[in-house]
């Protein structure tokens, strides 16, 4: 194969945006019709590079070649036209159109739109043919789950002919069946000839299915290399810089008594939509419960009704006392004052203030708490300033700066500073979700930490997590939603990744087992 | 009520829903490509003013019609500088235009006519006149007189101006352009995920603005017929608001052109009963069933929802309420009869009330009473591409 000239070839690419240099010096080469891996931490530069090749960014400098022939691509318009498609993190979907009509848009042979919609029918059974590509074209965005949606992706990218495809992230949305099933047609669509570019922060992916793997780091291209000639641990060590735990050091947990104890929780949304049903389960004092799932299947509405801002009918006994479900006499301040912190899983959303400043943000939710009142009237700044910066200094929050607002944070940096306002107020229950989600390699090490920590202060912990990896290494029980229910729970020594999987999917608990 | 009299009403409705109706499709291309126009009104009303003055000075109504359609693209082209390309706020824009054309309509008319900030008259020659279709009665007492079908035809489907015509076609045009047109697929698709569109590689902003100039020309002949073929001039604030009323009859329609020439018509039928009938007689009775059953269907779906539309309907069904109950003892003191005598009395309905019909009507549209409409997603948001 070396003799042919590779599919992409990136010479010397750079690029800075400010003072930030998101790429130094970038060269890669891609073989046409392998899979070629990229890897690296938030803020490695891999979006940039990406965008780059895709025409969204120009680079200061440097050389884009495909198959060979020096190219310019200034507008995504170009990087069609070179036989470039992108499926993004984010699907650029147009939610309530037709999937014909998503994959025309942009396409299409002419001013009417008949034609070209034909066309494209005709066209979308012939790739749905040649790589097991089946999608309805006439359903509805909106009503296709992820997966189905990432499809049409890849359709949209087909449509223009595209050679190359790259994924940005695409396992993050996807059921471990559904993730299984787009390495068959990567695979499939590597045998046809096409040429793609992974990007991803999960090794597994990149050992499973890439040919050769990339590592970036700090906006550098750290190193190229056969994914057969390493190893996870190796290809972590080369992102992060130095040595990681891939697996969370923990002891086993001593479980105390109970300390919240949740009984047939049923939640229906204003649009009368049954979001859970008939959820019980307890967590005792120092342990870790987690709850894999889908997202969507009901999660976030349970940490909304545990956090206090969601009706629910059904019990929660929180110590032994019931907590208020209809949402009159409950909110995140009386919740607080039960014992319970929240860890929201949007935290720009719901955990942050983001255009306030990192020591407001550390003491927001306990502001009225009498250290940082100066008198009846006023608050003392000068405390809640002192205490951000003693927070910031345990948690390791980089830059080290009190009055920066939150969003010029890092998303791993962002949650820190959630996670130390919310466990420093040692609670008697925490509720996390997602806590590591858009965060790097060593910031989730040491948030996983945090909590482990807590766990062995005698603490009870609810973890909700879509990351399978992140509820098999932390939970000392594991149990599975779908729809709104509890599929089953599980002990993490005794289940994998398959059997939470499947129960991920809704197959019921003696099925799986 | 006989035959005429509705076919009459319904002359009417059509004459007064077609500004409402080009300004609603003016704003549905706008707002279907992600741009909030709340500057309808000040466009109409700009072009109001130019196309009669252009008409008076040039005698000619159709350079005025062009110089209504030019002014109202360059404020359109205005907020989609504002609006697109320097991603401002859009209802800001909006409102700026609003408050340019009221102010500057008057002032120029002042200096250039002196005539109290109007333009003055446009003889017949300067206006939109009615085209009398091929045998077609037009002397009023020839239609009386006329057979059913011919009244039909005489009074409600001929005798309009041409923009009548050319506003009732611009339905059916709009649906093709959205619903059968390249162009109209990517419109949709960039009110509603404009990075589905630039990551498709077409142009946002390219696409936005040929949005935004539609609307123009279409918010530019609504003015004209304003100001050229409903009245002969430009008066201050003629537009009345119908700008504001064409955003409303727009949610109504949930953004579908067929939708708007129905919520259009039936905004120009309250106009059209407050021109018709500016003196309805009608017994306390009915009036106070009326109103208490609007006060109880108010507050019944009221009661369902948030704290701040209870708080609105709420004191908009108890204003209704005490509005019957002081027409009923009002009439019982005043004619100096018994409380239950009074309920047969028939009383005049104050034309005030009439004339508020449309912008009652609009309130409860804008409460979301009819429907829960969906705007398109990317609406009012400026296009930033992400990294």
């Amino acid at each position: 194969m070396n003799d042919m000239s590779p599919a992409i070839e990136l010479v010397g690419i750079s690029k800075a945006f400010g003072p930030v240099q998101a790429n130094k010096d970038i060269s890669i080469r891609v073989m046409p019709g392998t899979i070629h891996g990229i890897i690296g931490e938030n803020g490695a530069g891999k979006s940039t590079l990406m965008s780059i090749l895709y025409g969204f960014y120009k680079a200061d400098a440097g050389e884009i070649y495909i198959a060979g022939q020096k190219i310019q691509i200034p507008d995504s318009q170009a990087a069609i036209a070179a036989g470039i498609g992108m499926v993004f993190q984010h699907f650029k979907l147009v939610q309530n159109f037709s999937v014909l009509e998503n994959v025309v848009l942009g396409a299409e042979d002419g001013a009417l739109l008949r034609p070209s919609l034909a066309k494209a029918r005709k066209q979308l059974k012939t790739l749905a043919e040649e790589y097991e590509l089946h999608v309805d074209p006439d359903a509805i965005i909106e009503d296709l789950g992820v997966g189905m949606q990432q499809r049409v992706e890849i359709l949209k990218a087909l449509y223009r002919h595209a050679d190359i495809l790259i994924l940005d992230e695409p396992t993050g949305v996807l059921t471990p069946p559904e993730a299984d099933q787009l390495f068959r047609i990567l695979g499939r669509l590597k045998t046809e000839g096409k040429t793609i570019i992974l990007i991803t922060h999960k090794l597994r992916e990149i050992m499973d299915i890439t040919d050769t793997v990339s590592v970036m780091r700090r906006g550098e291209m750290d190193s190229t290399v056969r994914t057969s000639m390493t190893n996870p641990a190796d290809l972590a060590e080369r992102m992060v810089g130095r040595k990681v735990l891939l697996r969370v050091d923990k002891t086993l947990a001593k479980p105390k008594q109970v300390v919240i104890e949740v009984r047939d929780l049923n939640i229906t949304d204003e649009k009368g939509v049954h979001r859970l049903k008939g959820v019980s389960f307890n967590v005792r004092a120092g342990e870790i419960l987690g709850i894999a799932g889908v997202s969507g299947n009901g999660q976030s509405e349970l940490l909304e009704v545990l956090g206090g801002y969601g009706k629910a009918t059904g019990e929660i006994l929180m110590n032994g006392v019931p907590l208020d479900l209809t949402g009159a006499h409950s909110d995140g301040q009386s919740r607080r004052a039960r014992g319970i912190a929240h860890v929201p899983e949007d935290r720009q959303h719901d955990g942050l203030i983001m255009d306030f400043s990192a020591s407001e943000n550390t003491a927001f939710g306990y502001h009225h708490d009498p250290e940082y009142q100066r008198n009846t009237l006023l608050m003392d700044n000068a405390a809640i300033l002192r205490d951000a910066q003693g927070k910031m200094e345990r948690f390791d929050v980089r830059p080290l700066n009190p009055l920066l607002s939150a969003k010029n944070f890092s998303g791993g940096n962002q949650q820190k500073i959630v996670v130390a306002r919310e466990i420093e107020r040692d609670p008697d229950l925490l509720l996390v979700g997602q806590p590591t989600r858009g965060v790097d390699i060593g910031a989730i090490e040491f948030i996983h930490q945090q909590i482990v920590a807590l766990r062995d202060a005698g603490k009870a912990i609810l973890l909700v997590s879509v990351e399978l990896d992140e509820i098999l290494g932390l939970s000392d029980r594991i149990a599975v939603m779908f729809d709104g229910q509890i599929m089953g729970e599980r002990l993490p020594e005794n289940t994998n990744e398959k059997e939470l999987g499947l129960l991920m999917a809704g197959v019921t608990d003696g099925e799986a087992a | 009520m006989d035959f005429f009299t509705i076919i009459q009403l319904g002359d009417a409705s059509v004459r007064m829903a077609i500004p409402l109706l080009l300004a609603c499709l003016a704003g549905l291309f706008s707002e279907r490509a992600g741009i909030f126009d709340i500057g309808l009104e000040g466009k109409m009303l700009a072009a109001a003013f130019l196309s009669a003055a252009v008409s008076y000075t040039s005698g000619s109504v159709w350079v005025g019609l062009l110089a209504g359609i030019g002014i109202s693209v360059i404020l359109s082209i205005i907020h989609g500088i504002a609006s697109i390309t320097f991603r401002g706020n859009q209802l800001i824009s909006g409102v700026a235009i609003n408050f340019f054309a009221a102010g500057l309509t008057v002032v120029i008319a002042q200096g250039w006519f002196a005539q109290g900030g109007r333009t003055p008259s446009l003889p017949k020659d300067a206006r939109f006149n009615g085209l009398n279709f091929p045998g077609a009665v037009s002397r009023m007492r020839d239609k009386m007189q006329a057979s059913p079908g011919m009244q039909f035809y005489s009074e409600f489907v001929s005798g309009h101006s041409i923009l009548v015509y050319l506003g009732i076609l611009a339905v059916p045009l709009s649906w093709w352009i959205l619903y059968h047109t390249r162009f109209g697929l990517r419109l949709r698709a960039v009110g509603e995920a404009p990075e589905a569109v630039d990551t498709a590689g077409i142009s946002v902003v390219r696409l936005r603005f040929s949005a935004v100039i539609i609307c123009g020309i279409l918010c530019g002949i609504a003015g004209a017929y304003l100001s050229t073929a409903v009245q002969a001039g430009f008066t201050k604030d003629m537009t009345a608001n119908r700008g504001f009323i064409a955003l409303a009859a727009l949610i109504f329609a949930k953004w579908r052109p067929w939708y708007a020439l129905g919520a259009c018509l039936l905004f120009g039928l309250f106009f059209a009963i407050d021109i018709r009938f500016s003196n309805i007689q009608l017994q306390v009775i009915w009036i106070m069933a009326l109103l208490l059953s609007c006060a109880s269907g108010l507050t019944t779906y009221a009661v369902r929802r948030e704290k701040i539309d209870v708080i609105v309907l709420g004191g908009l069904s108890f204003v209704l309420a005490g509005v019957a109950f002081v027409a009923w003892f009002a009439t019982a003191s005043t004619e100096g009869i018994s409380i239950f005598a009074a309920l047969w009395e028939t009383v005049k309905v104050p034309s005030q009330l009439i004339q508020s019909l449309p912008y009652l009507f609009v309130v409860i549209v804008l409460a979301g009473f009819v429907g829960k409409a969906i705007p398109p997603r990317a609406g009012g948001q400026p296009y930033v591409k992400e990294r």
